[in-house]
């Protein structure tokens, strides 16, 4: 009952928290004193990027490790890992392009070749590349195989997208919101903004994975119709 | 007195590839020890069901256990150890000698390579030893895989068509070769084409069509 | 496992030599490569060499997929694969055997380029010499990396596109690394860090082969 609760719940509590967070984040929160409204992208830019790199990612390598282990193997262990890697797709697109947008007028470009930027950018092929793995093979448990392998490998390069700011000094900002001694740095409304922001587009993720997982729910049903009619025209061969 | 345990036993065998279903529901059962032929037009799905015999395909749905494996649970790697394959396409790697193939399988498999020359010996390729696999006849190339599935001793033998491109002497000698291991215990299921060489060969004749059996002459 | 992976090496070293398609066709290619590098910078900057690193692992990077394509066609071959697949073998004796071989190859590719990029791009004789046992760790990396990489894009039987696609943003951190120790050996600065990370690329690439390759295999 609590599933089908926060089931019918998920939709609207993602509008509410993304609504919210437009509105905290464009009107509330008061512009930064040395960034002024350019800080606005603070309440988007960081909420993407935990999405993409650790949520959706994440998802999708947990999943790809459930369907290797025999256990727990299973066609929904493979879905979540399929859908969760095309939604981390999207956002690590969007983590790039806002992280552009922020970077024109800080850094003078839209692009530089930072250890966070570049790290980010082998992480997106990666998750285009798990995409084509998936479209070029028709045998399902050979695809779920395959995918799930090549989602582990992908998985070594998170913690080196985010260890990166430390490892190599370069242009990309360290921790945003706590420092070494654990005090925050951002601070009154700007902060649980940007903390509403997390939960937002965390929202989002598991809406998007839901009707992303239904759609592959249908797609499968529907291939397993067309298998039905296959099997009943290659019977037909063998009857004269 | 309860009957033997097949060897293989399959329950509505679906195999699908790329969607199109390359065995559409085969039930079979073949005890050990005994020499099959499976027969059948061109598509109807007779090496689609050796190679699941050999566990080189996926089971889509039904159900089949071969040489004591289950083809959905088990371990495949486990029953191709089982089962000796020897198709119509080249089978080793054409750089190589036939020697150098040859001991390639004894020590993967842990055989003694003196056994390479008793079974070369066998398939009458002694004076070929040295010569790369690439530039063997179709026929001698068909000599090699038996040499290899000589050195494993598998259970199960699946011949693919073993009969192609084969003059008579070829024929006469795999028969011979074929006659020779199903005495020695092992189970053989060889597919042809030719209906007349299946009846002169096997009391078992197993005719498929549509990826299914159509018939089946005891 | 180890016995496994000496037989499948020397089974590969074996056909190389016999073929003898690294001399005739990879080695040629790779010059050609760094020729056309050469020619893409132009006169004016081509005899820099602070573009000689770069293009070395670029060549390289190349010449892999070159590599790993012909080991995957050479088993890739539907009865060789049915054949070898009734053998038995221990994938993770066949995967460190397939990356041993691909990395004595690329080593051998290696020295060549390198010494085509102190001829042809003047990159520093001490300078790349003193790079030659980071160059050496990277291109093991790129050998377990493609080797695993070879068999998810479907060994010989899928796509000749889907490798490029699936192994370039795996290669592209050892790229990087390799490029920085390079340069770093030609300008005299600290190579500890990028032989840290190409250790641990190396290390990360074989663990993850022998544990995972038999899954692929299945496949």
């Amino acid at each position: 009952m609590i599933i089908k609760l926060s089931q019918r719940l998920l939709g609207p509590v993602t509008l509410v928290s993304l609504a919210l967070t437009l509105w905290l984040g464009l009107w509330v929160t008061p512009p930064d004193k040395v960034q002024g409204n350019l800080v606005r992208l603070l309440y988007v830019h960081p909420g993407i990027a935990w999405v993409a790199l650790y949520v959706s990612f994440g998802t999708s390598v947990i999943a790809s490790c459930l369907y290797l282990w025999k256990r727990t193997r299973s066609v929904v262990m493979d879905r979540v890992a399929h859908c969760a890697m095309e939604v981390s797709a999207i956002f690590l697109a969007l983590t790039l392009v806002t992280g552009s947008i922020w970077g024109r007028p800080t850094w003078g470009v839209w692009w530089a070749w930072d250890a966070r930027l570049t790290s980010t950018a082998i992480l997106l092929v990666f998750a285009l590349g798990y995409l084509a793995l998936r479209r070029a093979n028709d045998d399902p448990e050979l695809c779920a195989r395959r995918s799930a392998v090549f989602a582990i490998i992908a998985a070594i390069n998170v913690p080196i997208d985010h260890f990166s700011v430390d490892w190599w000094h370069t242009l990309h900002q360290g921790a945003t919101v706590f420092n070494e001694d654990g005090n925050f740095l951002v601070h009154g409304s700007m902060l649980w903004t940007l903390f509403l922001s997390l939960f937002a587009f965390t929202m989002l993720f598991f809406w998007l994975l839901r009707e992303r997982y239904r759609l592959e729910v249908r797609r499968d049903a529907a291939y397993a119709a067309t298998l039905d009619e296959a099997l009943d025209q290659r019977r037909r061969e063998g009857v004269h | 007195m309860s009957s033997p345990t097949p060897v293989v036993a399959l329950r509505d065998a679906v195999v699908l590839e790329d969607g199109y279903p390359l065995l559409s529901g085969v039930t079979l059962d073949l005890d050990a020890g005994t020499l099959s032929v499976v027969t059948g037009a061109n598509g109807a799905g007779k090496t689609s069901l050796l190679r699941l015999l050999g566990g080189l395909t996926t089971l889509s749905s039904g159900s089949g256990v071969v040489s004591g494996v289950d083809l959905r649970t088990g371990d495949l790697r486990q029953l191709r150890r089982r089962v000796g394959w020897l198709g119509h396409e080249g089978s080793f790697y054409d750089d190589l000698t036939v020697r150098e193939n040859l001991t390639f399988a004894a020590k993967a498999l842990g055989r003694p390579v003196e056994e390479i020359a008793r079974v070369l010996d066998r398939v009458g390729l002694a004076n070929r030893v040295n010569i790369q696999a690439k530039r063997l006849s179709a026929g001698q190339r068909r000599r090699l895989g038996l040499a290899w599935l000589l050195l494993r001793r598998p259970e199960v033998w699946l011949l693919d068509e073993p009969y192609a491109s084969l003059d008579d002497e070829g024929r006469t000698f795999f028969d011979g070769l074929i006659g020779d291991v199903v005495a020695s215990g092992a189970s053989v299921v060889v597919s042809a084409h030719d209906p007349l060489r299946s009846r002169a060969l096997s009391p078992r004749t197993i005719i498929m069509a549509g990826g299914r059996i159509a018939g089946d002459l005891s | 496992m180890i016995r496994i992976a000496l037989l499948v090496a020397g089974k590969d070293l074996r056909i190389e030599r016999r073929s003898r398609v690294l001399l005739w066709q990879v080695l040629p290619f790779a010059v050609m490569a760094l020729v056309l590098c050469g020619l893409a910078l132009g006169p004016n900057h081509a005899g820099r060499s602070s573009a000689g690193p770069g293009l070395f692992y670029l060549v390289m990077l190349l010449v892999t997929l070159l590599m790993i394509n012909r080991s995957q066609v050479i088993e890739g071959a539907r009865g060789t694969r049915t054949s070898v697949a009734t053998l038995g073998l221990d994938p993770a004796g066949v995967f460190l055997g397939k990356a041993l071989a691909l990395a004595v190859e690329l080593w051998l590719t290696g020295v060549v380029v390198l010494a085509g990029a102190v001829l042809l791009l003047h990159t520093a004789l001490v300078g790349s010499a003193e790079a030659l046992p980071s160059v050496l760790v990277i291109l093991a990396a790129l050998a377990a990396a493609g080797t695993l990489y070879g068999a998810l894009s479907g060994g010989g039987q899928g796509p000749a596109t889907l490798l490029p696609v699936l192994s370039f943003p795996a290669f592209a951190p050892l790229l990087i690394a390799g490029e920085r120790s390079y340069s770093d050996a030609l300008h005299g600065g600290a190579l500890w860090q990028w032989w840290v990370i190409s250790l641990v690329a190396l290390v990360a690439y074989v663990a993850i082969g022998i544990l995972l390759y038999g899954v692929l295999e299945e496949s």
